[in-house]
This record gives C-alpha cells, structure tokens and sequence, in this order.
C-alpha cells in the first residue's frame, strides 16, 4: 500500500499505532471508573501475588499489542515523497517499539503498585497509554507544530503520573516541580521553534532544513532559534545544567512511573532532539555542534561524580539515567548515520535495562516506598538469589560491562563518535564510564557480599508473576543483545538509512 | 511592526522568564510561564505577517495546549495545597529543592 499524504484518509493509516493506543487510553480510563470495576477493587480484587488492578493492566497490555501489530504493518507501506508531516520512515518505526516495549513493562511491574498503593488503576494506565500516544506523535513527526503537540501531550500526562499518588506528600512535590520546570522549559522549545519558523518560514523539517542548508536563513533569528530549541530539548533529555528537576522528580514519583518516564520520555526526546537537528538544522551544524558537544562532556562529568555519593538508590539510578543522557548526546554531536543507529539501539538497551532496575526497586521499596537505601540491599542476593542475579545483570548493563547489552551500545555510540571524529568526546565518554562502576557495582557489592541486617529483611518482597515476566523479558534482552547485537544493530542500521541524506537529497532537487 | 512586535515579544518572554526565577508563589510563577507563551504567540503571528498563514495556526496550537497544561497544573497545584496549606515553592522542601 502507497500512502499519499494529498488524502485526509492517509493521515488515518499513517497514524494508525497513535489513534488505537489514543483511543484504547481513553476506554481504560471509562472502564477505570465504571462501577463494576470501582467495586471490583474494593471486595474482590484482593490477591496481592498478583495485583488487584490486572483486569485493567491487561486490557491496557492489549491495547499496546494492538498499537504494536498497527505497527508492524506499517513496514508495509510506502509514502510519497519524503516530507509530509508524518514520517513513515524506519526511524520513526524502530522508535515506536521502543516506547511500546517501555508502555508493555511500565504497565507490567506497576500491576501490584497500583493495587497496594491503592491508586485509580483506570486513570493509571490510560495515561500510560496517552503519553505513550504522545511520544510517538513527537518521534514520528516531521513538522516542529506536531512535535510540540507531541510533547506536551506526552508531558501533560507524565506530570499527572508524577503527582498521582495523591496520599503522599513526596509525589505531589515532585509532580508541582516537574511540571513547573517542565512547562518553562516547553516556552523555551516554543520560542525556539517560533524563531526558526521566523528564520525559514516554515515548521517542517525537511522545508527548514532545505532553506538553512542554502544559506538563505538569517543568522542571528537562526542561532537564537538552535540555543532556545537545544534548551527546551536540553530540559527533556534532563541534560546538565537543565538536570536541576531530575533527581528530585524521580525520587518522589511512583516508582514505576520513575521507570517509565526515566526511559520512554527520555527515549522521545532524544529521537525527536536526533530528527530536528540531523534533518533540518545540519546546514547549521558548525553552529550547534560545540553547544551540544559541551553539553554532552559537561553531563557526562557532572553526573558521574554526584552518582557516586548517592545512597538512595531511586536517586542513584536518577543520576545514573542523567549520566546516559549524556552518552546519548554524544550520538547527537557526532549526528551521523552510524550514530543514530547506535542511538536506536542504545535507547533500546538502556529502556529495558532501566525499567528492570527500576522493576526490582519496587519489589524491594516494598509497601510505602520506605527501603530505598543502599543498605536495604545487604544481603538480598543469598535471599532472593533469582532476583538478585537480574539485578546484578542490570547493573552490570548499566555500568556496560561486555557481555551486555549496554557495553555493545557504548561500542557502537563510540563508532559514531568516531566517524564524526570526536576523539576527546569518546575518551570522556570511557573515562566516565569506567568511574559510573564504583557506583553500580558497589551496589552489587551490597546485595552479595554484606550480611543482611537482620533475617527477615528480604522476606517480604513478593515477586508477582507480571513483574517476573516483565524481568524474564529485560534479563533475556539484556543478555541477547550482549551476546547476539548483530540482529539489533542491523535493524537500527537500516531503521535510519536515508534518514541524514534527507535534507541533502531534497536539497539537490531544489537546485 | 514586525520588528518592533518582535521586541515587545522578547520583552515579555524575559519578563515571563525572570518571574518564574524569582518569584516563589507556585500560581504566580505559573502564571508566568502563561506569559512566556504568549509572548511566543505574539512573535509567531508576527513572523506570519511575512510568511503566511502558517503561525497563525500554530498559535490556535500553543493557546491549546496551555490550557490543558493549565488544567493538569492547577490541579497538581491544588494537591499539593491539601498536603502542606500552602503553595509558596520554598516550603516544599522534602526533596531537595
């Protein structure tokens, strides 16, 4: 099938995963509060080894799986010409697994979350699935009007989700502050795209690229667009100095929307920052290339060193997931090809690997989120041995130890730092990646070496079994990637060809 | 007037931008991110007096989404005023503000 994006009714195929997961969000959030489930949670839904809310968990999962095969069958379609407002391109594709596999394990491991903190599973899980729709809006976007839409969209239903254990004190600060931020950073993406629309004329990418690339543009109204866009992008991505909201925010959401946004919304960012600036700002590039650079080393640096004194480990992870923001620029600085194939498959890597550390957290914070420090860990490998083996996989993921997946995404993050020819930002990025071990592995170091405080101290984390699918799931991906990272990698090779030659090609059939 | 709407604009986005730094009041620092936007709408509607239709719609976009974002805002706003009778950002200090 052709799409031509002349007929309205295209629009409707292109954006087939976005409607279902749009519409399917708003059924849960009926079925959320119609009465039989209301009553549903109260009497009946009482079996906490698997969660009370999973009738809702489940329809939510379906509508996921629907979106992802709407998904899968756009691989079999064609657009016409490369610049409708809607991207059909590989890109966009390979990004939407990854925020559909982020949205599959969220609403997994929040299943007994949501039951024992006694929140509105409806609402929980349909704004899973509309931020989700809004990611992909933002990703698979080729006009900067729709990647706004995107985002906010994605960020208004993330803000709720931070706030929305409404009983506890914690959340709410975090949801104020992340919202607060959050929407001062949204005016300065704003601003960024209403100057370059001044600059170019235009507010698609592939128009804005075309114009910037002939030269035409002027320079002051186009630098001023790139520095406020790379801010609000910067906010998102929680890059450092814009990082100020996320260790805060993270630490006082629920935990499992901790997982979420550290991932997907971080992963929508990054492929909607790689889509402005690799398509229509890399006529510009001379001129953006050492603010992204320096923000990349500058985060790199700054949160390695404070990750190593954390002793939460929800904060921990926090600078942890600011620390791989700056792994990531790195694919942006070097913005070429290869290197946002290695973003694809980094993003892909780090989503699983972050949601199933964070999926182990839950079990250990246990009741109120209580046990969260490191000493909590002390022992918990010879406790619960299975849970502490995927963790350590985790972490040594995190950390890119070879053998995981995430040692194969640095490999091949720094092939594209190396095409770019990057050289002192690929010794930072080794360097820095070689200090991030004290603190992962000191953790592990925790769980299997220490004593337990006292002996009863793991006996209370119950694994259900959609958090043991969800883990089985993260662990096997973890490892494949690791050990097999030819298929992946291929994938997100020919996931993002053509997609830099864009602006490059159009370009040559303007003139 | 394109020039001069242009700078109205980023006098009003620099306002709206010290607001949120300076002042403490959740609403009113909120309020000021109202002003940042706005002072983005002004600015693309003076870029479509050159380039066409195209800003303009995309302020119907921006004025949207600020009222759904002022929706979930005032909503978190409000939850928080349950927890702790007050909506001034020093007093929030269970994490590290």
């Amino acid at each position: 099938m052709e799409l031509d994006f002349s007929r309205q009714l295209h629009f409707f195929w292109a954006l087939l995963p976005e409607i279902i997961l749009c519409v399917w969000g708003m059924a849960v959030l009926v079925a959320g509060v119609s009465g039989r489930h209301r009553k549903g949670a109260a009497t009946e839904g009482g079996d906490p080894s698997f969660g009370g809310a999973a009738d809702l968990g489940w329809l939510a999962l379906a509508g996921v799986l629907l979106a992802g095969m709407a998904n899968g069958w756009l691989y079999g379609v064609d657009e016409v010409g490369r610049d409708s407002m809607v991207a059909l391109d590989g890109f966009r594709l390979f990004a939407n697994w990854i925020f559909l596999v982020a949205a599959a394990l969220s609403i997994l491991v929040s299943f007994t979350y949501v039951y024992r903190q006694r929140l509105q599973a409806g609402e929980f899980f349909g704004l899973i699935l509309l931020s989700t729709a809004g990611m992909m809006f933002m990703a698979g976007s080729r006009d900067l009007i729709v990647v706004f839409l995107g985002l906010e969209v994605m960020s208004i239903a993330v803000y709720a989700l931070t706030a929305f254990n409404r009983r506890d004190r914690k959340s709410a600060e975090a949801g104020l502050k992340y919202f607060l931020l959050g929407a001062f950073s949204t005016g300065f993406f704003l601003y960024g795209i209403a100057l370059l629309y001044g600059a170019t004329g235009s507010t698609n990418v592939a128009e804005i690229g075309r114009v910037v690339a002939s030269g035409t543009a002027p320079a002051a109204l186009l630098t001023a667009g790139i520095a406020f866009l790379t801010v609000g992008f910067g906010f998102k991505v929680s890059a450092v100095p814009f990082h100020m909201w996320t260790p805060d925010v993270y630490e006082g959401a629920p935990a499992p929307v901790t997982a979420f946004m550290s991932a997907a919304v971080k992963a929508a960012a990054f492929i909607a920052f790689m889509r402005v600036f690799m398509v229509a700002l890399d006529g510009a590039y001379d001129s953006w290339y050492p603010i992204v650079w320096w923000l990349a080393a500058v985060t790199m640096v700054i949160a390695n060193v404070i990750a190593l004194v954390q002793s939460n480990v929800k904060r921990m992870l926090a600078y942890s997931s600011i620390a791989h923001a700056g792994y990531l620029l790195v694919a942006v600085t070097a913005s070429n090809e290869t290197a946002a194939a290695a973003m694809l498959f980094y993003l892909l890597v780090y989503t699983v690997m972050n949601i199933g550390a964070f999926a182990v957290v839950i079990s250990v914070a246990h009741q109120g989120e209580e046990r969260l420090q490191v000493e909590d860990y002390a022992g918990f490998g010879w406790a619960q041995p299975a849970m502490g083996v995927v963790f350590t996989v985790f972490l040594l993921s995190l950390a890119g130890f070879p053998g995981t997946g995430g040692f194969m995404g640095k490999i091949y993050l720094l092939q594209g730092a190396a095409d770019a020819q990057l050289w002192y930002l690929s010794v930072v990025l080794v360097l820095t990646t070689i200090a991030s071990y004290w603190y992962y592995l000191r953790l592990a170091w925790f769980m299997w070496m220490k004593r337990q405080i006292s002996d009863d101290q793991h006996d209370l984390v119950i694994v259900p079994l959609p958090m043991r699918v969800a883990l089985m799931v993260a662990a096997v991906v973890v490892i494949y990637t690791g050990i097999f990272p030819a298929p992946a990698l291929e994938f997100a090779r020919s996931s993002v060809e053509g997609l830099g030659a864009l602006s490059g090609s159009m370009l040559g059939l303007g003139q | 007037m394109i020039t001069e709407s242009l700078v109205l604009s980023a006098i009003l986005f620099v306002i709206g931008t010290f607001g949120v730094l300076v002042r403490r009041n959740a609403i009113i620092m909120f309020l000021c991110i109202e002003l940042q936007l706005n002072a983005v709408n002004l600015s693309l509607v003076a870029f479509s007096r050159m380039w066409g239709i195209e800003g303009q719609l995309f302020v119907f976009f921006v004025m949207t989404v600020a009222a759904a974002e002022a929706a979930v805002g005032l909503a978190i706003i409000i939850s928080i005023f349950r927890h702790y009778e007050t909506v001034n950002v020093d007093s929030f200090n269970l994490l590290k503000w």
